[in-house]
């Protein structure tokens, strides 16, 4: 009994550890400004923008992105402020640990830290009880990276940077059908996680109205990923010459190595989950070639805000390339600040008023930024852009023809 | 005088009566600090879990505690309060207009049905002792996990459906969902408030002491210290170890209804193996079988990680430092003789000091 205990407590220890050493070296977090502060003619009172996401443990590597993102987002208009009328932002950042109650005590201290706007969470389950809480505040809320269609639905103050779900999923069954018609597509997905059953439900409610000839639909849980090999037979079994992974890179990193050590090789596709599989460590890039996903960013993008948003991102993070996440946190934050400023609202207008004023921004604003041209939003809070399918070759995403 | 002497020399009364006082005065203080507007958003939001957790902890007390079972499941058991109370409310909303009537009974719905499948779980489960209970409640906690992760459940003007795919939920118009698979229970009705979560200490106190300190309490005790004496004297093992199982399910039950009902969303994710493991670790480090130390190590603990914010990435390093800390000082012999020798070895080192002195005029 006592040695079960030691054990168990032991193992709790150890986790606990792994979780604080997942985050790494995490820049400071408040990338603030204090001359706004000093005074002098002209001088406007920062508006405080809060972000939650999950900066330790497994999804650490999401809420790092989206927060070095924004960081570098802030630093660039805090340089610049004095071009659209000396408007400077705050910022801070706290932990959710992608989790919906941690995310409600990590909404609530950034509240008494006077956060005004929130630009988060970045995952969906903190999202969705976070919301709530911004609608009841009403405070103006925009996350980044969390998809489920459930957010916006929650109040007409939370708007949306990427894709919701079932709409990506949608998107996919219509590539697949244009690109493959005649593919037997076998699917695997992860039914504990939101965003990938999101996707899939999407995704097969559209194949069948499509008619796409679906062979097999396979799916692992949370505790399940760390083998995918059942999986990936399956599909092999079934004869599917395309496989559709609606998860992250990680996985679909095992799941590539896994199809190359049997000679498995269908066409696979992913959803912008997929992007950053360039980037896994120990992952042979080799076996990403030929991989088609939808992705609305790209780092190899040549357009001048793309490279010098990569560079500083790279800087700041001791080299590695950026992936969706971070892009829409550098997106979320530009997409605030135009709006505050043609709004003409500063840190002295109270949340409420800030609120309803982004609102009716949002309805009719036009948004440019890394993840796409000629962004809006509709009355929920949806956001429209069109995804971009892109196949990996020599290591650099292609546009589908 | 007498009486008051009589009260202080009856040990249980006594440390019964400290626990009931230390709650009611947390909860005094809270509340004014409250209504007075002095506690920031942050604080306020921390109340209602916290009563939750010291609930949980409690509870499990009486199982790893008195009973001396080590139970690993016991975010299985929340999970089940918590999705029944929601289900509940969510049904019940026209019914029973009355936030707080809503609130109790969901809470009991989810706390008789946790209870049930206590019962049913404990009946073979019991028969098993030390290692293999803790594998068995284990399981028993990821289960239940992972079926309601694949729960849909939904309601319409036909009526309530609960299915385990997508597919076949199909909804008339105007009917919502009230839990979908892995995204979990959305746009819930938040009911909690923190004096139901209060009240909802004082019943598990007053249910758990109680239980401790009556004949089947002290039966079960005797279980846990020699099973075969106490089987030789006839006390019928299971039927008391079943006893405790089922209590302690049906409070963890009730606690998880108040838990699901104070956030506008909740996952099934939450019940996992973590959340159990943490619940254990309020009653270890409270001290198995103490009651009132499971209240405030469940309080602490809480508080702890969210009062670190403030260190960033370094506070999940130095919560499991302090974990370890205080795990080494209530647990280990050495550490606790010296630090009870401690002020008589200052003592004696003082008036060695002042006579070495004395000597020297």
């Amino acid at each position: 009994m006592k040695k079960i205990l030691a054990m168990v407590m032991a193992l709790l220890m150890v986790m606990g550890m792994l979780a604080g050493c997942a985050s790494g070296d995490a820049p400071e977090t408040t990338a603030g400004t204090d001359s706004a502060n000093t005074g002098g003619d002209g001088a406007v009172t920062p508006i405080k923008i809060g972000l939650t996401g999950p900066l330790t443990g497994s999804n650490a590597a999401y809420g790092l992105a989206v927060k070095a993102g924004m960081e570098i987002a802030v630093e660039e208009i805090n340089a610049n402020a004095a071009q659209n009328g000396g408007l400077t932002l705050e910022f801070r950042a706290e932990d959710d640990e992608a989790d919906g109650e941690k995310g409600v005590s990590a909404y609530n201290s950034l509240k008494d830290w006077g956060m005004q706007i929130f630009a988060g969470a970045v995952t969906t389950s903190p999202s969705l009880t976070i919301a709530a809480e911004t609608l009841n505040d009403q405070m103006f809320m925009l996350t980044p990276s969390a998809s489920a269609v459930e957010i916006p639905a929650t109040g007409s103050n939370v708007f949306q940077m990427c894709f919701t779900d079932p709409n990506q999923g949608a998107s996919a069954a219509e590539v697949i059908s244009k690109q493959w018609p005649d593919a037997a597509i076998g699917v695997i997905y992860d039914s504990s996680n939101p965003y990938s059953a999101g996707i899939y439900n999407g995704f097969a409610e559209k194949a069948e109205e499509l008619g796409l000839n679906i062979v097999c639909e396979t799916s692992f849980t949370e505790d399940s990923k760390s083998d995918l090999s059942t999986q990936v037979t399956q599909c092999q079994d079934a004869g599917a010459d395309l496989v559709f992974l609606p998860f992250y890179y990680t996985e679909a990193s095992q799941v590539l190595t896994y199809a190359n050590t049997i000679g498995y090789a269908p066409t696979f596709f992913g959803c912008d989950g997929m992007d950053g599989i360039l980037t896994v460590e120990g992952f042979d890039t080799q076996l990403a070639e030929g991989l088609a996903l939808m992705t609305p960013f790209d780092a190899n993008a040549s357009d001048e805000a793309t490279a010098s948003f990569v560079a500083k991102f790279q800087e700041k993070m001791d080299g590695l390339v950026p992936n969706q996440f971070a892009a829409d946190g550098y997106d979320v934050i530009y997409a605030i600040y135009d709006a505050c400023v043609a709004a003409g609202v500063d840190g002295n207008t109270s949340t409420a008023d800030i609120c309803a004023a982004l609102m009716e921004q949002f309805a009719s604003m036009t948004f440019d930024g890394l993840t796409g041209k000629g962004m809006t939003w509709d009355e929920t809070g949806m956001i429209s852009k069109s995804p971009a399918a892109v196949v990996i070759k020599d290591g650099v995403y292609v546009p589908m023809s | 005088m007498t009486a008051m002497k009589k009260f202080w020399n009856n040990k249980t009364l006594r440390s019964n009566t400290i626990t009931y006082a230390v709650v009611i005065l947390g909860f005094v203080i809270m509340q004014t600090l409250s209504s007075m507007g002095m506690l920031g958003s942050a604080v306020k939001g921390y109340l209602v879990p916290i009563c939750v957790y010291i609930v949980l902890a409690v509870s499990l007390n009486l199982l790893v505690g008195v009973c001396g079972e080590l139970s690993l499941g016991h975010a299985g058991f929340m999970g089940i309060g918590a999705f029944t109370g929601i289900v509940i409310a969510a049904v019940t909303a026209q019914l029973i207009p009355e936030g707080t009537v809503r609130l109790i009974v969901a809470m009991a719905a989810g706390g008789i049905l946790a209870g049930a499948v206590g019962f049913l779980v404990g009946i073979p489960v019991l028969r098993l002792r030390g290692d293999y209970l803790a594998i068995v409640t284990l399981a028993f906690g990821e289960i239940m996990k992972n079926l309601i992760n694949n729960m849909y459940v939904g309601i319409d003007e036909a009526g309530f459906h609960m299915v385990i795919s997508t597919e076949q939920m199909k909804l008339l118009p105007g009917g919502t969902m009230i839990i979908s698979g892995p995204l979990g229970a959305t746009s819930i009705q938040k009911l909690a408030t923190f004096p139901m979560g209060f009240a909802l200490i004082l019943v598990t106190l007053f249910v758990v002491l109680n239980l401790i300190h009556s004949k089947e309490g002290r039966a079960i005790k005797a279980v846990r210290d020699n099973r075969i004496a106490a089987e030789s004297v006839g006390i019928p093992v299971t039927a008391f170890r079943l006893k405790a199982f089922v209590v302690s399910a049906f409070l963890a039950g009730m606690a998880g209804a108040l838990f699901g009902l104070n956030f506008s969303s909740l996952t099934a994710s939450k019940f996992n193996f973590n959340t159990s493991i943490n619940i254990l670790v309020f009653v270890v480090l409270g001290g198995m079988g103490n009651i009132l130390g499971s209240v405030i190590s469940a309080t602490v603990l809480y508080v702890l990680p969210e009062a670190m914010r403030s260190l960033q990435d370094y506070r999940m390093i130095l919560y499991a430092v302090v974990l370890i800390v205080v795990m080494l000082c209530t647990w280990s012999p050495k550490i606790k003789n010296a630090i009870r020798a401690m002020p008589v070895l200052l003592r004696e080192r003082f008036r060695g000091r002042r006579k070495e002195a004395g000597s020297h005029e």
